[in-house]
């Protein structure tokens, strides 16, 4: 016996958010509808095997302007792993100046993806 | 001795104990501070007016209301006129807009009559019978069905936090110390005679109290073995409105009265807002300030039958007051129970407007019972004024800035309050403590965002003059924090874990 | 006092005003001046620190800071003059601007045109009248978002989100990230009005329930907040007596809508529009104010802020051209109005076309979520052009360029939306003008 299974998947890749379907059969997706672009499709079929979410917090500055440095990961962390990335940020220090960009963690807790600085911050005397 | 405000500590001794930092009760720290006298003021909560005082309809009655004779009636008129005194010199805001009874037809117009008879009784001038024309002239927003109405040109509105920051700003400066966050616990007594009073911050020894205890004074007489009287708390709900209609109306609007309260008025405020209520319900908790659905629509229904455009997309706050009610009059004067306590007690309205003539009875009444009265020489009798930036012209207010440049950053956008007059209101001799103090001193947070822009910056700033952490900042009451640090979520999340 | 004279000032330099000071200076306005009241640009953004921001715009997923670095950089690299921590006590209607500041004191400005750029504030409690006593831990969404995401400090641990707006869907995730437990989400709508995409990254990732048609009748609590009171709601808002239930937290945030910051411009006598709350404002966003324009949020509220800029940008341009006394004047404005279906419109007006102008770019809002449906735009009574679209809801902006030449001299023109005979796979795409 052939196991089908239909996951209801609503897009989160744009703001359009379309709903649509995915078929998976014997552990492989088969089909896909109501999608509208390549960018959902891609998105769709992850979804039901190994969804990824975009992360971001905030790091604690020391000698800054401001007091947290807003992080962002540099590409999506599988969702079950998302709680110990924010762990292991949540631990994290680091001073002033910073710039955008700049890598804050990188390959955290070997996902292969790196958090990165969401602004700059400037030190203060 | 020199005047303090703040939670302690609590001195060893006082010549009078003044329990309750309402207006009644810092009107009347206040006019003991005239003596040579040492005053300590008690007030649970960390900031004066946060009972009756902070929720209430800020009006200044003309005085017809009440039966002649009675103390309500005799202390109306007096504070009236105390504070067109006294208003300007102690920075309370004050307007004399006078106040109408609205009669929807003849017998009402009988009713009024009848008020401005008593109000003649009363003492109070110039009180008239203004026909229908005569009032929509006045009050071009007033619903067309009516008949006439009392006018009353004393009528006047005040802000009530102010009024009692006013008085006890001045009594710290002629001494009276006052120790916030200090729960009367007990009263201990020798012979009948009072000789001291036990707080949850320690015991003072004194031969005279007072208690203007409020919403509490009640359990503050049977501490001294008295049970005279009782408080029923009678809640009010309000619904306050943006400065964008302040000119809906231009004087105090009343309903004609029945036998229970004076009804659901329509007024503006001395900030330039309208507000509507009070409706009258007796509840059994004397915290219980919640609002109810069914409040807020009587209210409202009650407001449309004097001004039936009321616009209610503009509402931007509700809240409930509640008064210390104890019977027709107020319980004023020396405890049967307890020699050296004097009860201001079952202070409802028109409390607000009789506080400073309370303060006056008060101080002749502890006289009678052996308090010995010295005239204090170096009494100064008003506070420094306080710039209020947005009130002034543009010349003063760029003269202001160059004194200090704090003034030059507003915090507060929708009412324009600088970071220099919040620091004021912060660093005053009764100066704020928490958010609410701050909003009831300078109107930082009192505008149409309700504080959603100003209130993070205020809290830092409370903190910074304060000298104290972000997490210790309280809304009002002494449990009322406003923010946790990541600390404690992170211990939390690792306790479940 | 010191006085100054720009060609072009905006007034707000977050991401409106910045895209409306780097186009009017790009439009060869000479002298252009921003005024910002915070200590550094980026307004809201700074504090939106998720991610989703310039899809649009720059083609890839920003954050929120990170978009208003791209323009911040911009600034930067321009010659156009920044004051920050000033705050404008008034815009007169002949372009006389009071500021004021800790460094400079007070400031007169002479601007010969003004963008408005102040963005937008959020509704209170007040606004809906929300029974109950008045604790602590209660909050506008926004306002714990700056406390959380630029100060560090959480509003609470166990929380009750009013309302299903971005910001308060976005505070979900935000405080879950934190580790506070976000008990439900009430909206008193049938419908979210926030974007899908946030349902399901910020509320269906972490099982926080969306409790549809449910009105938050009380708050509880003395000091802080113990609790709420819920009710289900019927068609008419109204409670349906019998569903009241009672949900423990110490914390309640509130996302109820947003309201355009139009005190300046009120004070100044602006014409608004009484739906969106923003200026009344015509395709070059010039208000009825000569020479004010507006954008942004204080213009109307928008969901992306990708369309917040591309608006600035024209408001910008049109600011600049109005300095230099190329404006074509508007002798007479034709209103646009909405109809079925739509709830507002922006522009709100037309006035004549420039030269060679191929179409009119238009922003709605739709009354009520539907399915397929047609936009339609018709002139003097005319249908004048139809647009499919795949799905309609209140929270999205839709946008539509309608071709001059089917607006002609039509002296009345209205939008509406209808339901589509039949399904539709895609909506019709936006022509972009070159």
């Amino acid at each position: 016996m052939m196991a089908r299974v239909v996951h209801a998947i609503q897009c989160i890749g744009c703001p359009i958010g379309c709903g649509g379907e995915v078929i998976v059969e014997n552990g492989s997706v088969s089909e896909m509808t109501g999608f509208t672009c390549n960018k959902g499709l891609a998105y769709a079929a992850e979804e039901v095997v190994s969804p990824k979410r975009m992360v971001t917090t905030t790091v604690r500055v020391s000698g800054g302007s401001l007091g947290l440095l807003p992080v962002v990961s540099a590409s999506p962390v599988p969702k079950e792993r998302i709680f110990d990335c924010l762990r292991l940020l949540r631990g994290m220090s680091v001073a002033a100046p910073i710039a955008e960009g700049t890598i804050v963690v990188s390959d955290a807790l070997g996902l292969g993806v790196d958090f990165r600085a969401a602004r700059d911050i400037s030190s203060v005397q | 001795m020199a005047g303090s405000f703040g939670p302690g500590p609590l001195p060893d001794s006082a010549d009078v104990v003044v329990i309750g930092g309402g207006v009644v009760g810092c009107a009347i720290a206040r006019e003991l501070s005239r003596f040579d006298l040492s005053v300590v003021l008690i007030e649970r909560s960390p900031d004066v007016a946060t009972g009756t005082s902070k929720a209430n309809s800020g009006i200044l009655h003309a005085g017809f209301d009440a039966d002649p004779g009675t103390w309500k009636a005799r202390l109306n008129v007096r504070g009236s006129r105390l504070y067109a005194e006294l208003s300007e010199g102690l920075g309370i805001p004050r307007k004399a807009t006078g106040s109408l009874v609205v009669a929807k037809d003849a017998a009402q117009m009988e009713t009024v009559a009848e008020l401005r008879h008593r109000g003649i009784d009363n003492g109070v001038p110039g009180l008239e019978i203004w026909t229908r024309d005569q009032v929509i002239a006045h009050e071009p927003n007033i619903s067309p069905d009516m008949a006439g109405a009392l006018w009353a040109p004393t009528g006047a509105i005040v802000c009530p936090f102010l009024a009692t920051v006013g008085f006890a700003e001045n009594a710290i400066r002629n001494g009276v110390r006052i120790v916030t966050e200090c729960t009367v616990t007990g009263i201990d007594m020798a012979d009948r005679q009072i000789v001291g009073v036990r707080t949850t911050r320690g015991r003072i020894a004194t031969r005279f109290v007072v208690n203007a205890a409020g919403l509490h004074s009640g359990e503050v007489a049977r501490l001294a073995g008295d049970d005279s009287f009782t408080i029923k708390p009678r809640r009010g709900e309000y619904i306050l409105f943006d400065r964008s209609v302040g000119q809906l109306v231009n004087t105090v609007l009343f309903p004609t009265p029945d036998k229970v309260s004076k009804g659901i008025l329509v007024a503006p405020t001395v900030h330039g807002n309208v507000f509507i209520g009070p409706d009258a319900t007796e509840i059994d908790d004397p915290e219980d300030r919640e609002t109810t659905a069914a409040g807020l629509g009587g209210i409202i229904a009650g407001a449309r039958r004097i001004v039936p455009g009321l616009p209610l997309g503009t509402a931007i706050t509700e809240f409930a007051g509640l008064r210390a009610a104890a019977g027709k009059d107020f319980i004023i004067g020396p405890s049967p129970a307890a020699r050296g306590l004097v009860h201001a007690a079952g202070i409802q309205s028109p409390g607000l407007t009789s506080a400073p003539a309370i303060g006056e009875v008060i101080v002749e009444m502890l006289q009678d019972v052996g308090l010995r009265l010295k005239p204090k020489a170096s009494f100064v009798p008003v506070n420094p004024e306080k710039p209020r930036f947005h009130d002034l012209d543009r010349e003063s207010q760029a003269l202001l800035i160059a004194s200090d440049p704090l003034f030059g950053r507003v915090i507060c956008r929708c009412e324009t309050i600088t970071e220099a007059e919040i620091v004021a209101a912060i660093q005053s001799p009764c100066g704020a403590r928490t958010v609410d103090g701050v909003k009831r001193r300078v109107r930082a947070g009192a505008g149409r965002c309700q504080g959603g822009f100003c209130g993070p910056r205020v809290t830092a700033i409370l903190a910074r003059e304060l000298g104290i952490p972000i997490t210790a900042i309280r809304k009002d009451s002494i449990d009322s924090w406003l923010f946790l640090s990541r600390a404690t979520l992170e211990a939390g999340e690792a306790s479940h874990a | 006092m010191r006085e100054f004279s720009y060609d072009v000032v905006t007034i707000g330099g977050g991401p409106a005003g910045m895209a409306a000071a780097l186009a009017a200076r790009e439009a060869g306005a000479a002298r252009v001046l921003i005024i910002e009241r915070d200590r550094e640009l980026g307004g809201i953004l700074q504090q939106c620190i998720h991610n989703g921001f310039g899809l649009r715009r720059f083609e890839e997923e920003l954050t929120g800071p990170g978009y208003a670095h791209r323009y911040i950089d911009m600034v930067r690299a321009s010659d156009i003059d920044v004051w920050l921590d000033t705050t404008v006590l008034a815009a007169e209607p002949d372009g006389v601007i009071t500021s004021v500041s800790p460094h400079a004191g007070m400031t007169i400005v002479k601007a010969k045109s003004v963008v408005y750029a102040m963005g937008c504030r959020e509704r209170t409690r007040g606004a809906i009248r929300t029974p109950g006593s008045r604790p602590a831990g209660v909050f506008t969404a926004g306002a714990a978002q700056r406390m959380v995401n630029m100060e560090g400090y959480l509003p609470g641990k166990e929380v009750v989100i009013v309302g299903s707006g971005d910001i308060g869907l976005i505070m979900a995730r935000r405080m879950t990230f934190e580790g506070a437990k976000v008990k439900a989400v009430f909206e008193i709508m049938p419908y979210s009005n926030g974007l899908t995409r946030n349902i399901v990254q910020c509320l269906e990732d972490f099982g926080i329930p969306l409790y549809l048609g449910h009105s938050v009748t009380a708050i509880h609590g003395k000091d802080r907040v113990t609790g709420v009171t819920v009710a289900q709601v019927n068609d008419r808002l109204e409670v349906i007596d019998g569903t009241a239930f009672d949900i423990a937290c110490d914390c309640v945030l509130l996302s109820v809508g947003l309201i355009p910051e139009n005190e300046l411009g009120r004070a100044a006598g602006l014409a608004l529009d009484p739906i969106t709350g923003g200026a009344l404002a015509d395709q070059f966003r010039q208000t009825a104010t000569p020479g004010f324009f507006a954008a942004g949020n204080v213009l109307h509220v928008h969901d992306l802020v990708d369309w917040v800029s591309e608006e600035a940008a024209i408001a910008g341009r049109s600011a600049a051209r109005h300095a230099q006394g190329e404006l074509p004047l508007s002798g007479s404005q034709r209103s646009v109005a909405v109809g079925e279906g739509l709830r507002t419109v922006v522009p709100q007006r037309l006035s004549a076309f420039e030269q060679g102008k191929m179409s009119v770019r238009f922003y709605f809002r739709a009354a009520k979520p539907m399915g397929a449906s047609l936009l339609q735009f018709w002139a003097d009574g005319v249908l004048a052009f139809e647009r499919k679209l795949r799905v309609v809801k209140p929270s999205e902006m839709i946008v539509a360029d309608i071709p001059v030449r089917k607006i002609g001299d039509a002296a009345t023109l209205e939008f509406r939306v209808l339901p589509a005979p039949e399904k539709i796979e895609a909506d019709d795409e936006i022509e972009e003008e070159a």
